[in-house]
C-alpha cells in the first residue's frame, strides 16, 4: 500500500533531519501504529503518506505512484486520506453532512453518489443520527468522527490518522479507536494510527516504535513491548501489563511478557498464583 | 482551622430562562484544607470546569458561595478580583494564552498586574521559572520559538509567579507524551512539596493522579459524587466504570483477580504496589 | 457574554420559507428591500407589514427571536424617531421651549421606525432560515456571470463560508482566551479608554497567532481531501427552482409594481 525507501527529510531553516533514512512498506488492509514522543519524526513520516511533505532524500510510493511525482498529488489524496490532530481545524463545513460532502465534491462526484457516499460515511462512523448538527457543538470525539466519515466519503484505500486522538479525552479517544478498528477489520481500509498513547497500540496488528527520525522497533505489538529495557532506555514506557508482568518476573516469578490485554494479564497472573 | 477554600451550596445554571437552561454544577460542598493535594476527577461535562472557575471568581455562581480563609470572594468587586491572585488557575492547554515578545515578560504578567515593584516580580519570574524547569537563558526568546510542552510550561509558571495560596490546573499533560506527563507531574509535584502551596488537580486520567493525590474528588452530573483517599475512592471501581471514568490498569486486574479468589486488599492503584502485594501473597501462600 | 452574540444565526426547520432555493430568497430581499424603499403613506406600509408579517408567519419564526436581534441597532432606531419628531416642519402639536413636536414629525418617525425595522426583520428572516453554506451556495450561483468578467466568484464564496464556519470557534476561543487572562490579573472593566485598549493586546496577540495556525492547518486539511479550486466541483445538495420558488418571485415582482403603482395613484 505505502512504500517507504530511504526517506530522509529536514524541515526548512532547520540543521537536524526529522527523519533519518526510513525504509518501511505498510501491508494493504493492515492496522499499523506508530508510537513515539513528540519530535520522534513520527508526524512528520506520516505527512509524507499523503504527498503534503516531499522526501528531502529518498522515495515514498503510494498505490505505487511516486509522491514527489506532481501529476500524482490528486490521485494520492484520495488514496490516503488524513485526519488530523485538531478536530476543530479540519472540519469546513457548518453542517455536518456538508462537511462529510466536502471531498466528494471536490472530486467531481455526481450529486445523487455524493448523497449515498456521505450517509454511508456516517452511519460507519456512528455519526448519521448527528448529520444535520452544527459540529461546534459536538464533543472532540463525535468530531473527530466527522473527521474520519469526511475521509471514507472519498473511498480511500487507506486512512492515516496523525495523531488524531491527542487531544480527546479518554472516551472520545475510545470511540475513535473502535471506529477505526472497525474499518480496518470490516471494511479492509489500510489504517496507519500515530500516536503517543500505547494503550491504543494493543489491537494493532503492527507496532512501530520511533525515536529521534528513527525506526527502533517494529513487529507485533506482544513482540514490541515484551522489551521491556529496550524501550525504557528509550524514554519510552510499557503498557501498565506489561510493566506489572515485568515486574513480578523480577520478584521471581516466570510469566509470559507478551500478555498484554488486561484479560490475558489477569489468566497469566491467576494461572501462576492459584 | 478555617479552611484554605470552602464551597457553599455552589450551584451554576447557564442559560437561565431558555430552553437551553442546564445545571453545570448543583449545591457543591467543599472544604480544602491548607496544603492539601487535591485530584478533581470528572469526565468532560461533569461540571469541573465550571466549578473550578468559581474558585478564583471568573465566574459568578447562580446560588451558593466560595469562602477563601474564611471570606466571602463574592462579597464585593475587590474580593472577587483579588481573589484571581490568591487562586491561580491554569486552564487547559494554556500555551494558546502566551502573548508577550519574551518568556520574561509573559511570566511577569500576573505579578506586575498585582502592582508589585520591578525587584519583587525578577525574584518571582525566577522563582516560577525555576519551579516548571525553565532556564535563565530562554528568558529573552519569544515564546513562540518554543517547543509545544515549553510553552506550557512557561504558561504554569506565570501562574505560579503571582504566589497563589491555592494552584488549580486543569488537565496540565493533556495533549503531552507520555515523558513529558511525567516530568511535568514532578514539577508539580516539587513545587507543592517546596512551598506547602494547596494544589488542585483536574483530570480525566487517574492513573497519574492517584499516585500524588492526598484526596480525590470525583464529580458526575455536576454534583460531587465520591470524596477520600485515593485508596477510598479506588476501592469503588465499578461506580468509577459506570460513569465512564477510567479506572487505572493496575486496579483493574487487581479486581479480577480478587474475583478469583486472590484476597488482596481493595484499593490498588499501581503496578508497582500491585506487584508487591501480589508477590507477598505468593510467597505467604507457597509457605501455607 | 460574548456567547450570546446572534450573527446571522440560522434555526433550522422546515417551513415554506426554509424550503424555499437560497437563490429565490437573496432575490426575494432585494425586491424587498426596493419595495420598502418605494413604500409611501399609509396603504404603502399597511401592505408591507402585511407582507412582512406574513412572511414571519410562514418561515414559523418567533417574532421574538427576531425582535431581539433588533437590539443592537435599538439606539439608531430611538435616534432616528426622536431626529424625525422634532425636526420636521408642520402643524405644531406641543412646543416645549424651542422643541417641537408636529403632526408630519410623528408621522414621518413612525414610518422611519417601521421601514428600518422591518429592513431589518427581512434581513434576519433571510438569515435565519437559510443555512450559511446554502446562502453562500446561493450567492455564488447568483454571482457566476461574473467569473467571465475574471470576479473569482467561487474563491470569495468559499472565504465567505469559511468565516462562518469559523466564527462560533473564535468567539469561543476569544472567551477562553479572556478568561484566563483574568485569572492573570488582567482587567478589561476598569480604568481609561486607552487603559482598556492596551488591556486588549493579551487577547488580540494570542487570538491572532491561533487564527494563523488555524488557517494553516485547514488549507493543508482541505487539500488532503483534494480540494482544488472551484473547477470541477459538484455539489450534494443541488438548488433547484420548485414550484414555491417561482410564485415567491411573481409575488416580489408583482410587490414591487403595487408600490409604484400606490405612488402613482398617490394614495
Amino acid at each position: 500500500m505505502i512504500r517507504v525507501e530511504h526517506l530522509t527529510y529536514q524541515y526548512p531553516d532547520t540543521d537536524t533531519d526529522a527523519v533519518k533514512d526510513v525504509s518501511l512498506t505498510i501491508e494493504k488492509g493492515s492496522f499499523v501504529a506508530i508510537l513515539g514522543h513528540n519530535g520522534s519524526g513520527k508526524s512528520t513520516l506520516a505527512k509524507h503518506f499523503n504527498g503534503i511533505l516531499q522526501p528531502t532524500e529518498g522515495k515514498v510510493y503510494v498505490a505505487g505512484m511516486d509522491t514527489s511525482d506532481p501529476d500524482n498529488v490528486l490521485n494520492i489524496r484520495r488514496t490516503v486520506g488524513m485526519v488530523f490532530q485538531n478536530p476543530d481545524n479540519q472540519i469546513v463545513a457548518n453542517i455536518v453532512e456538508d462537511d462529510v460532502a466536502f471531498a466528494p465534491e471536490n472530486l467531481g462526484v455526481p450529486s445523487a453518489e455524493i448523497r449515498q457516499r456521505v450517509d454511508e460515511a456516517l452511519k460507519l462512523v456512528g455519526m448519521y443520527d448527528y448529520r444535520m448538527h452544527s459540529p461546534h457543538l459536538l464533543s472532540g470525539g463525535q468530531k473527530q468522527r466527522v473527521a474520519i466519515a469526511g475521509v471514507i466519503a472519498m473511498r480511500p484505500d487507506c486512512i492515516v490518522l496523525d495523531e488524531a486522538t491527542a487531544m480527546l479525552d479518554p472516551v472520545g479517544r475510545q470511540e475513535v479507536i473502535k471506529t477505526i478498528t472497525k474499518l480496518c477489520r470490516e471494511q479492509g481500509i489500510t489504517v496507519v494510527h500515530i500516536t503517543h498513547h500505547m494503550e491504543e497500540c494493543i489491537d494493532a496488528d503492527r507496532l512501530i516504535i520511533m525515536s529521534d527520525g528513527k525506526i527502533v522497533a517494529d513487529g507485533a505489538p506482544k513482540t514490541v513491548f515484551s522489551q521491556v529495557d529496550m524501550l525504557r532506555s528509550q524514554g519510552l514506557t510499557v503498557p501498565a501489563t506489561t510493566d506489572l508482568i515485568d515486574r513480578l518476573n523480577k520478584g521471581g516469578l516466570n510469566l509470559n511478557i507478551e500478555a498484554l490485554s488486561v484479560e490475558d494479564c489477569v489468566n497469566e497472573i491467576a494461572n501462576a498464583l492459584i | 482551622m478555617t479552611p484554605i477554600l470552602k464551597t457553599e451550596a455552589l450551584t451554576h445554571r447557564y442559560s437561565v430562562g431558555t430552553p437551553f437552561e442546564n445545571t453545570a454544577i448543583d449545591s457543591i460542598e467543599l472544604e480544602i484544607p491548607r496544603g492539601q493535594f487535591v485530584g478533581l476527577i470528572g469526565h468532560t461535562g461533569s461540571g469541573k470546569s465550571t466549578f473550578i472557575q468559581h474558585l478564583n471568581g471568573l465566574l459568578k455562581p447562580t446560588a451558593g458561595t466560595v469562602y477563601y480563609e474564611g471570606k466571602d470572594i463574592f462579597a464585593s468587586k475587590v474580593a472577587t478580583r483579588d481573589v484571581r491572585f490568591k487562586v491561580g488557575l491554569v486552564f487547559q492547554y494554556p500555551e494558546y494564552q502566551l502573548f508577550e515578545e519574551t518568556v520574561y515578560a509573559d511570566i511577569a504578567f500576573g505579578p506586575k498586574n498585582q502592582k508589585l515593584s520591578a525587584a519583587e516580580v525578577d525574584e518571582r519570574v525566577r522563582e516560577a521559572a525555576a519551579f516548571v524547569g525553565i532556564s535563565d537563558d530562554m528568558f529573552e526568546k519569544s515564546p513562540l520559538e518554543l517547543s509545544g510542552g515549553q510553552k506550557r510550561r512557561v504558561a504554569i509558571a506565570g501562574v505560579i509567579a503571582m504566589r497563589p495560596g491555592v494552584l488549580v490546573l486543569d488537565e496540565p499533560t493533556a495533549g503531552l507524551d507520555p515523558e513529558a506527563r511525567e516530568s511535568l507531574f514532578k514539577n508539580i509535584e516539587d513545587y507543592r512539596n517546596s512551598t506547602g502551596s494547596t494544589v488542585v488537580l483536574v483530570t480525566h486520567s487517574m492513573d497519574d493522579v492517584a499516585r500524588i493525590a492526598d484526596r480525590l474528588v470525583v464529580m458526575d452530573h455536576g454534583r460531587v459524587v465520591m470524596d477520600g483517599t485515593p485508596e477510598q475512592v479506588f476501592s469503588r471501581p465499578e461506580e468509577l466504570t459506570a460513569m465512564g471514568l477510567t479506572v487505572p490498569v493496575a486496579t483493574q486486574i487487581a479486581m479480577e483477580l480478587r474475583k478469583r479468589g486472590v484476597d488482596i486488599p481493595d484499593a490498588i492503584y499501581t503496578t508497582s504496589y500491585l506487584s508487591k502485594v501480589l508477590l507477598k501473597w505468593k510467597e505467604v501462600h507457597d509457605h501455607a | 457574554m460574548l456567547k450570546d452574540i446572534t450573527l446571522g444565526q440560522y434555526f433550522p426547520g422546515d417551513s415554506v420559507v426554509h424550503k424555499m432555493d437560497p437563490r429565490t430568497k437573496l432575490i426575494m430581499v432585494v425586491l424587498y428591500i426596493v419595495a420598502l424603499f418605494l413604500a409611501d403613506g399609509f396603504a404603502g406600509y399597511a401592505v408591507m407589514i402585511l407582507v412582512t408579517a406574513g412572511f414571519v408567519w410562514l418561515s414559523k419564526v418567533p417574532p421574538k427571536s427576531l425582535f431581539k436581534g433588533l437590539k443592537p441597532v435599538l439606539i439608531i432606531i430611538v435616534l432616528t424617531a426622536v431626529l424625525n419628531v422634532f425636526y420636521t416642519d408642520g402643524t405644531v402639536l406641543v412646543q416645549v421651549w424651542k422643541l417641537k413636536i408636529t403632526y408630519e414629525g410623528i408621522i414621518r418617525a413612525v414610518f422611519m421606525v417601521l421601514r428600518i425595522v422591518m429592513l431589518i426583520c427581512g434581513t434576519f428572516l433571510l438569515t435565519y432560515t437559510t443555512a450559511p453554506v446554502a446562502l453562500t451556495d446561493g450567492m455564488e450561483l447568483l454571482l457566476h456571470p461574473l467569473n467571465k468578467l475574471k470576479v473569482p466568484v467561487h474563491e470569495m464564496s468559499m472565504m465567505m463560508s469559511m468565516a462562518l464556519r469559523f466564527i462560533p470557534t473564535l468567539i469561543e476561543e476569544t472567551d477562553k482566551i479572556m478568561s484566563a487572562q483574568k485569572a492573570r490579573g488582567a482587567d478589561f472593566e476598569t480604568g481609561s479608554l486607552i487603559d482598556r485598549a492596551k488591556a486588549l493586546l493579551p487577547i488580540l496577540v494570542p487570538l491572532f497567532i491561533s487564527a494563523f495556525r488555524r488557517a494553516d492547518e485547514l488549507a493543508i486539511a482541505m487539500e488532503s481531501r483534494c480540494y482544488n479550486g472551484g473547477a470541477g466541483r459538484t455539489r450534494m445538495k443541488q438548488l433547484r427552482y420548485e414550484r414555491r420558488d417561482y410564485l415567491a418571485l411573481v409575488f416580489g415582482v408583482l410587490l414591487i409594481a403595487g408600490m409604484i403603482g400606490l405612488q402613482v395613484v398617490g394614495v
